[in-house]
């Protein structure tokens, strides 16, 4: 099974996927150029983090013409597990892979810190190593992840269980303070709705390694290896 | 023809602009009571051809519907003026 | 060639009427108008060094493991496993001062790719910045925008900014200071040199076209800050931070392709001063034409091209059968990769518009021949009433008292904790950020090895001030100890003297004594300078600032599992001050808590024990080694007291208290013992220690070995800061909650004030 890393100008997390993929969890993993059409021979493809075109107009604006982006269309379209993250998902959003959209922080400035996730889904290809309801440690670190989306689409997100991170305390409760980006309902990380295409804000590859701070964000990757050997998320 | 055209950029009035509430702040704090509201946008200045005002406004549109503005959060305006022959930018 | 004779161009370029003449007379001819651009810009302090140059030749600049010392683009330190590391440090006062977002940005953009010309990929960032106080509007200004500049610029740029400092003092109110240090990564044979070797090679530039903005901003940079300076804006480039992620990539791969001979940013000066700079390395000419840079905007003359500061630009000196493959790597990336010219065996640095010669310089005049100035030095009028502070000149407050004044302190925005500004910034990207903004010293992983580096800059400039020798030594002794607490080796530093106008003889003597001090030090504690840069000039209205040498420092941990950080970990462990703490008046000197408290700047610093410094050193990095150190902290601004609060804010679950007498400190001892000297004096060669009881005989033992006095003054316990005296009265308690509180909420009350 191999995984791709997707690089578009400006992309500054690419090397810290490829590292996690293939130094820390020994995965096959390879830099996809943008400019490349041709995605055969992957089976999983990170949109990492970073400022593609410097996000420029707005995030992920201008990466989602891309011309790797057609072939991303059909990667998904084909059930293949594709991973947006912080940059990456902006981009999904963008895409319209994933509904919604990101405005600024509403803290009006750039936030790098550690945050609780509360995984609420972990029966998604990306979270089934998780136990249901487990706060995890994570970091972000963006200017714009605050999600927003017609209240409509949050019930249908809500509904079908697509909400699959969300920013908490401690203990686990959404609270206002446990929200560092004014995201509606808290909203960290979302699936779509066939279950193959992850978007999340925080970085799961800033803290695979216990020098790092704490590992919890390994097991997202370990999740997508896991389901890619069984095949089990797409048999939903 | 030329025509400069002039697409302005806005979140929609149903979603908050922090940015928007901020600058309000800071000018009530200035004494400026009169203010309502503030809303921050963006103006990008787009110079093209075209065979009539129509045609351009048609293309411009395009563009905001395509890239220049998210249909999810933000609104948007096109205006166009023919460009001034001689007058280089 | 126009004439200039009726006029004095010269003058408003910002050169003398003597050094007009020089020029004449060693070229033989009166310079044409874009000659004399060219002399104006590359003969100005900041970049000949007019002022410094003699004394900088006095520090030491050589050790075992330098492999590039000063006069390239970054010095660059040899840390074993094959890898060598470039770093430097430089300032952006001038420009931040103006327009403070694009000047802090703008100055990590230059840095940056002075790091990437020797070959390296650029991989840490801190920040070093001085504003004046934090109530006063102008202040909330430059600050709000030079923070939110460093974060625009470098978090786009996906290198961490992992440290630095703020402080706030009123000589920065007109002149804020932002210094910026960038260290890079290469193995050693990737090692490249910004040198126009081989003639018939060719001369390219890589990046932004060219526009007409910045000229002249080096000559902006040396001078005063006066009232027109704002209008001055027009000189403040704008920088692109999504283009200069590219150059960075583009360039690492010319440079792996081996292509590259020679590489050198066009940052302060542009075109003239990497030409001249390429060629003066190199013993060779150049030949180019202005006609051939790509533009930004058209109609621009030999003069703009040649002086413009556009941001986000390369020149390289490319092997001639090459010019293709960078061609190709450039246009993969985006980015403009022009050929202008070619390496000469001329001597002369000949600029061409569209085929027409516009100007033709020796590069030797150029880039070396600016005169070298010693100007008289006087020591300043004010250190006679500074210095002359006296035991009974400090009231010595009750025991009452005490309690608020360490959370005044501990709130102090020069204490407190600087979460609101560096949480702003992306610290984590890279996935090398082993220890962050906060703690003190950062701590970055070396991927592939066992190794850490550690980073720090330093510098107190009110001891300068009060000092100027021994202020210098402590920023070098304070930042090699930041590095030693962690468990590291010292192993070089960087250096950025900011200070006044050098023509002022009082300025001057404050250079030359800081320069001296910071030799001394680094020649005692082996951490040789490897480059750095000099800004003068820096004053408003004959204000100027607090003399500023700030020392960035690169240490080596062998093994980053065996680190230490100032948090306190386990109930019961020991705490014990390795070397010594004054406790008099004198070590109150230019201390926060004569500032805040007593509201004076005042005193006379001793100079730091650099023996005794070197033997802590030795104490750290070999107990940090053998693993028998829980926790490490120096002492700096706000002393002991304050270093033991650290230790608790930053300690573990259930150790985040402590009981401590200063008794063994030699408290009741000494008749000039004072317990306000003892608590917050800050001129200490000492650290603070904490070690399981059963290894404090392994600890004494290290400590006899290198000479270094150990006082056991209390022990991890509760939930409270407790001071007793040596009678055994407890003078002073202060819950973890109320230290937190102050901490982590004083930075943000006092700049909303």
């Amino acid at each position: 099974m191999k995984f791709g890393v997707v690089v578009f100008p400006g992309s500054n997390c690419d090397s810290d996927a490829y590292h996690v993929l293939r130094d820390v969890i020994g995965a096959d993993c390879e830099y996809v150029w943008h400019e490349s059409r041709d995605l055969s021979g992957f089976d999983a493809l990170v949109l990492p983090g970073g400022f593609s075109y410097g996000d420029y107009l707005r995030c992920g604006a201008l990466a989602r013409f891309s011309p790797v982006m057609d072939s991303v269309y059909k990667f998904v379209d084909e059930g293949k597990l594709v991973i947006g993250i912080c940059n990456g998902f902006q981009i999904l959003l963008e895409a319209g892979l994933l509904p919604g959209a990101m405005l600024p922080n509403d803290v009006l400035e750039f936030r790098c810190q550690w945050v609780n996730l509360k995984v609420e889904n972990t029966s998604t290809p990306f979270t089934n190593l998780y136990k249901p309801g487990e706060v995890i440690r994570v970091p972000i670190a963006h200017g714009e992840g605050n999600y927003y989306a017609e209240p409509e689409v949050l019930d249908e997100l809500e509904r079908a269980g697509r909400i699959v991170f969300r920013y908490v305390d401690a203990y686990g409760n959404p609270t206002r303070e446990a929200n560092p980006n004014g995201a509606a309902r808290n909203i960290a990380g979302i699936i779509n709705e066939k279950g193959n295409v992850l978007g999340l804000m925080p970085h799961p590859e800033r803290c695979s390694e216990s020098l790092l701070g704490g590992e919890d964000g390994r097991r997202v990757f370990l999740s997508m290896i896991k389901s890619l050997e069984t095949g089990a998320f797409l048999s939903k | 023809m030329k025509f400069k055209g002039t697409v302005t950029v806005w979140l929609k009035e149903s979603i908050f602009d922090p940015q928007g509430a901020a600058v309000k702040g800071s000018l009530a704090a200035m004494g400026f009571k009169e203010v309502e509201n503030v809303r921050i946008g963006k103006n990008i200045v787009i110079t093209l051809e075209a065979e009539s005002p129509e045609a351009a406004k048609d293309l411009l549109d395009s563009m905001a519907r395509k890239l220049l503005a998210n249909p999810v959060t933000e609104s948007y305006r096109v205006y166009v003026e023919e460009e001034k022959a001689g007058a280089q930018r | 060639m126009a004439d200039t004779s009726q006029k004095a161009p010269w003058r408003e370029m910002g050169l003398k009427d003597s050094e007009y003449e020089l020029i004449k007379e060693r070229l033989g001819r009166e310079p044409n108008y874009t000659e004399l651009g060219m002399f104006a810009v590359l003969w100005s302090e900041h970049c000949a060094y007019k002022h410094s140059k003699p004394l900088l030749k006095t520090l030491p600049t050589e050790g075992p493991r330098v492999l590039v010392g000063p006069g390239e683009n970054a010095g660059v330190v040899d840390i074993g496993d094959n890898l060598a590391c470039a770093f430097k440090i430089e300032s952006h006062n001038h420009p931040s001062a103006v327009e403070p977002y694009q000047g802090a940005a703008t100055g990590i953009g230059g840095i940056v790719r002075d790091i990437l010309a020797m070959g390296a990929r650029p991989v840490i960032l801190l920040d070093s910045l001085r504003f004046g106080p934090p109530d006063d509007p102008r202040t909330r200004f430059l600050f709000g925008g030079v923070v939110s500049g460093i974060a625009g610029y470098g978090n786009c740029l996906g290198i961490p900014t992992v440290g630095g400092e703020v402080f706030f003092a009123r000589p920065y109110a007109g002149n804020p200071l932002v210094n910026v240090l960038c260290a890079g990564l290469m193995k050693h044979e990737d090692l490249h040199r910004g040198g126009a070797y081989g003639v018939g090679n060719v001369v390219m530039v890589v990046g932004h076209s060219t526009g007409r903005d910045g000229i002249h901003g080096c000559t902006f940079a040396s001078d005063v800050l006066g009232e027109d300076s704002e209008s001055k804006r027009v000189n403040v480039q704008v920088g692109d931070p999504f283009m200069e992620k590219l150059l960075i990539e583009a360039c690492l791969e010319m440079m792996a392709s081996g292509a590259v001979v020679g590489i050198q940013d066009m940052g302060a000066a542009g075109l003239t001063s990497s030409c001249a700079e390429t060629a003066a390395r190199a013993g060779t000419g150049l030949a180019i034409d202005v006609g051939k840079v790509p533009q930004r905007e058209g109609g621009m003359n030999a003069y703009e091209v040649m002086l413009s500061e556009s941001q986000e630009r390369m020149l390289l000196i490319v092997s001639a059968d090459k010019v293709e493959e960078v061609k190709r790597i450039g246009a993969k990336w985006g980015l403009h990769a022009a050929e202008i010219g070619r390496v000469t065996d001329s001597g002369n640095l000949e600029v061409f518009h569209n085929g027409k010669l516009e100007a033709s310089i020796p590069v030797s005049l150029l880039a070396m021949g600016a005169p070298e100035y010693t100007p008289e030095a006087r020591e300043p009028e004010y250190l006679k009433k500074t210095r002359n502070l006296r035991d009974e000149d400090i009231r010595a407050p009750e025991f009452g008292e005490l309690k608020d004044i360490l959370l005044r302190l501990l709130a102090s925005p020069n204490i407190a904790s600087k979460e609101p500004v560096y949480r702003q910034y992306d610290y984590m990207v890279r996935t090398d950020t082993v220890e962050g903004p906060g703690k003190g010293a950062a701590v970055m992983r070396v991927k592939g090895t066992k190794k850490g580096l550690v980073f720090t800059t330093d510098c107190n400039g009110r001891l300068v001030y009060l000092n100027p020798a021994a202020g210098a030594a402590w920023a070098v002794t304070e930042a090699a100890l930041n590095v030693a607490v962690t468990g590291a080796r010292p192993l070089a530093i960087t250096n950025c003297l900011n200070f006044g106008s050098p023509e002022n003889p009082e300025i001057y003597w404050q250079l030359k004594e800081a320069v001296r001090g910071m030799g001394e030090a680094c020649r005692v504690l082996e951490t040789p300078v490897t480059g750095g840069n000099v800004s003068l000039y820096n004053e408003t209205d004959d204000q100027a600032i607090y003399p500023t040498p700030i020392v960035g420092m690169l240490g080596v941990l062998d093994d980053i599992e065996k680190r230490i950080d100032p948090g306190f970990k386990r109930p019961g462990d020991i705490i014990a001050v390795l070397g010594k703490v004054w406790g008099d008046a004198r070590s109150l000197a230019g201390s926060e808590y004569l500032e805040i408290a007593h509201g004076m700047v005042a005193g006379d610093p001793r100079e730091p024990d650099l023996d005794l410094a070197r033997g802590i050193i030795d104490v750290l990095t070999e107990g940090a080694g053998e693993g028998v150190f829980s926790s490490a902290q120096d002492i700096s601004e706000g002393g002991l007291l304050v270093a033991l609060a650290e230790c608790c804010v930053h300690g573990a679950e259930g150790a985040r208290g402590c009981a401590v007498s200063p008794k063994a400190l030699g408290c009741g001892e000494r008749e000039d013992i004072r317990v306000d000297g003892m608590l917050f004096g800050e001129c200490n060669t000492a650290a603070v220690v904490s070690f399981p009881a059963d290894l404090e005989e392994k600890v004494s033992e290290i400590c006899k070995r290198h000479n270094v006095p150990l006082s056991v003054i209390g022990s991890v316990q509760g939930s409270s800061l407790a001071v007793e005296t040596c009678g055994g009265l407890r003078i002073l308690e202060v819950s973890v909650e109320e230290i937190l509180s102050a901490y982590k909420t004083g930075l943000e009350k006092s700049l909303k004030g």
